[in-house]
């Protein structure tokens, strides 16, 4: 089964299938109301495609994810209240500035009103301050836990930035009140189904482009990097610019999640880019398994739809809950729900071992396992060291 | 594209290549201290392309730290010229890129990946980035012929952290061979391998050594004796004596060094 699941057809029939569930079965299946709301899971499966690639192949914690949606996310809001305010205001001021501000729109909006720079700028701009920021952070050969924290603080800034500046990213309240999309009306369902169709594809995309990653000779290095970073190097590669390039990517990917989350949900404020949403775009990924290419995707969503409807039943017990699920899971299975598999056929096959049958004792001796045991290492040993020169 | 010929004719032999320019490793004034403590001091060491030296010493010598600060993995002070280029002081994966390669006392392979998927990423430092972002497919001459010389190409799609001990040290030589490294640093290859896997070691560096700078750490000295050109011995941060197996075990400083130990007479 898994040579099928791995092969080209198998693959194929994988997106079929996919495509087939989220294009066709899911809009003709759910009410207007629940499509938005599989839209918006979609739009975190989507980071969680880009966490996969830089945690789970990387192994490097994201835990900062939040800033590259947001960056997405205000881009696009910013056009479509601008957007908005040309078509329905006439002024062209969003509402709130001329509530909150001077009731003029700021230089650095102004870009955003044209629709292809808004286009552009949802990739460009998640994508360079990545790569700045990893360029800065790997190159310094920051990694481990101190990256997860340097990218978390990173979040709470940017949040705590945005809430600052009332006059020109609406504060704590964020950006809502949406009317328009790049000229269709947002009431309307037909428009709705459209922009969830989008959403949708956007995912096949980024699990196509993640797999055709994976399995590429980056995808190969970026393992090696991730297990040995340090006897990369002595190949002749800059582990910092492998690493840098998974990150770009997955911030691309949580840009244009953030992008699409507007329009979808209705609103974007701090409260969707800080640090909780930041750890809880990780949560499904670890869940799902990491290191896998649908893990992520179908442990985003399946966290993402159990919070949907467990939080409504039981409101504060479900923060526990999820807080509880990911220390089960990175300490019990740190590879997430799809080593399950693994997992149990190794128990089985231990079992096996320890209850020999009849028929395997007749069986000739079996060869010597791979694994010989090897002599213990010399106590002075010296192994690739962790941290080169700091 | 012609066959890569990663195995030389003939054997090394001392002082290396009689003919021609050969490369060469020129080790001078080497010196690396931690907070005050002096590991290596001032040690001269050349090596000539198609010998196969030996570094030599008792624990705490120094050995493995001249080849940290030859590869950049410590700061040193002095030089390195490699045919010419200056390498010390310059980032560990530029200096690789320079052909300096070593290997570690514990194998250092990726065990997640096959050996094929180490061969290849170890051959594949000039790719371009549109190469990298393609699936592998089949496989790279060079690597086949590595897969050949390291005795490992029924086990080429073997996940790495499966192999035996010795195994990972050739995968790790063979990753030395693809990645055109012209020095080869090797630190305690054998350490830990059964009578057979040394004997199979020892034979595969008489075959590569022939047309490379070859510098190997080893303690067993019945090892050295079979199959080194030539010996350094280093005692203390510098270098005691150097020399044929013959001539250094004639040596009186180094009988002095080793007198109590078990190091020259065998174990």
């Amino acid at each position: 089964m898994s040579t099928f699941l791995q092969s080209r057809w198998g693959v194929l029939t994988g997106f079929a299938v996919g495509a087939v569930l989220l294009l066709v079965l899911a809009p003709t299946g759910l009410s207007v109301f629940n499509l938005a709301l599989l839209g918006k899971f979609i739009c975190f499966a989507i980071v969680a495609v880009g966490i996969g690639l830089a945690w789970g192949r990387g192994g490097m914690l994201t835990l900062g994810q939040g800033v590259f949606f947001g960056l997405g996310a205000y881009i696009m809001a910013m056009h479509l209240k601008l957007a908005d305010a040309f078509l329905f205001g006439g002024s062209g001021v969003p509402d709130f500035m001329s509530l909150y501000g001077s009731g003029e729109v700021p230089g650095w909006w102004e870009p955003f009103r044209s629709p292809v720079v808004t286009l552009i700028a949802v990739v460009l701009v998640p994508g360079l301050v990545a790569l700045v920021l990893g360029l800065a952070v790997f190159k310094r050969r920051v990694k481990g836990a101190y990256f997860a924290i340097l990218s978390q603080a990173l979040a709470a800034a940017f949040a705590v930035f945005l809430i600052g500046q009332q006059a020109t990213t609406g504060g704590s309240n964020g950006l809502s009140g949406f009317r328009s999309f790049f000229g269709f009306d947002l009431k309307d369902p037909s428009n709705k189904l459209m922009l969830y169709s989008i959403a949708a594809v956007v995912l096949l995309l980024a699990v196509g482009t993640s797999r055709q990653l994976m399995n590429s000779r980056f995808g190969e290095l970026l393992i090696a990097v991730r297990d040995q970073e340090e006897r990369v190097r002595f190949l002749g590669y800059d582990p910092a610019t492998i690493k840098t390039v998974a990150y770009v990517i997955a911030a691309v990917m949580a840009g244009i999640a953030g992008a699409l989350f507007v329009p979808i949900v209705g609103i974007i404020s701090p409260a969707d880019v800080g640090v909780i949403p930041s750890i809880a775009f990780l949560i499904g990924v670890a869940i799902g398994g990491r290191a896998t290419l649908l893990g992520p995707v179908l442990g985003a969503l399946s966290v993402a739809i159990a919070q949907a409807s467990l939080s409504s039943t039981f409101p504060s017990f479900w923060v526990y809950f999820q807080g509880l699920l990911f220390v089960l899971v990175i300490g019990f299975m740190p590879g997430g729900l799809a080593s399950l598999p693994g997992l149990v056929s190794r128990l089985r096959r231990h079992r096996a071992e320890q209850h020999p049958t009849e028929q395997r004792k007749t069986e000739p001796a079996p060869p010597r396992p791979i694994l010989a045991p090897e002599s213990a290492p010399p106590a002075t040993a010296t192994e690739v060291p962790e941290e080169a020169s700091r | 594209m012609t066959t890569p010929t990663l195995l030389p004719d003939g054997d090394p032999q001392a002082g290396g290549l009689r003919h021609g320019r050969p490369k060469y490793l020129e080790v001078r004034d080497l010196t690396v201290a931690f907070d005050g403590f002096v590991a290596v001091d001032k040690v001269n060491l050349s090596v000539t392309q198609g010998d196969l030296r030996f570094l030599i010493g008792p624990n705490g010598a120094g050995k493995t730290t001249i080849i940290d600060a030859i590869t950049g993995l410590v700061p040193a002070t002095g030089s390195v010229n490699h045919t010419g280029t200056e390498i010390l002081g310059r980032k560990v994966h530029k200096i690789a890129r320079l052909g300096v390669g070593r290997t570690f006392q514990t194998a250092s392979v990726f065990e997640n990946l096959s050996v094929l998927q180490n061969l290849d990423i170890a051959a594949g430092t000039r790719r371009k980035a549109k190469e990298l972002l393609r699936r592998r497919k089949g496989m790279d001459p060079a690597v086949q012929e590595a897969l050949e010389i390291i005795g490992l190409d029924k086990a080429a799609d073997k996940q790495a952290g499966t192999l035996a001990h010795g195994q990972k040290q050739w995968l790790e030589i063979g990753m030395l061979l693809v990645q055109n490294s012209d020095v080869l640093l090797l630190d305690e290859p054998i350490a830990g391998m059964s009578q057979d896997e040394r004997d199979e070691t020892g034979q595969l560096l008489r075959r590569i050594a022939a047309s490379r700078i070859t510098l190997v750490i080893e303690h067993d000295m019945d090892f050295v004796r079979e199959f080194a050109t030539s010996v350094t011995v280093l005692a203390a941060g510098k270098v005691l004596s150097e020399g044929s197996v013959a001539q250094v075990q004639a040596d009186k400083k180094v009988q002095d060094v080793y007198l109590g130990t078990a190091g020259m007479e065998g174990h």
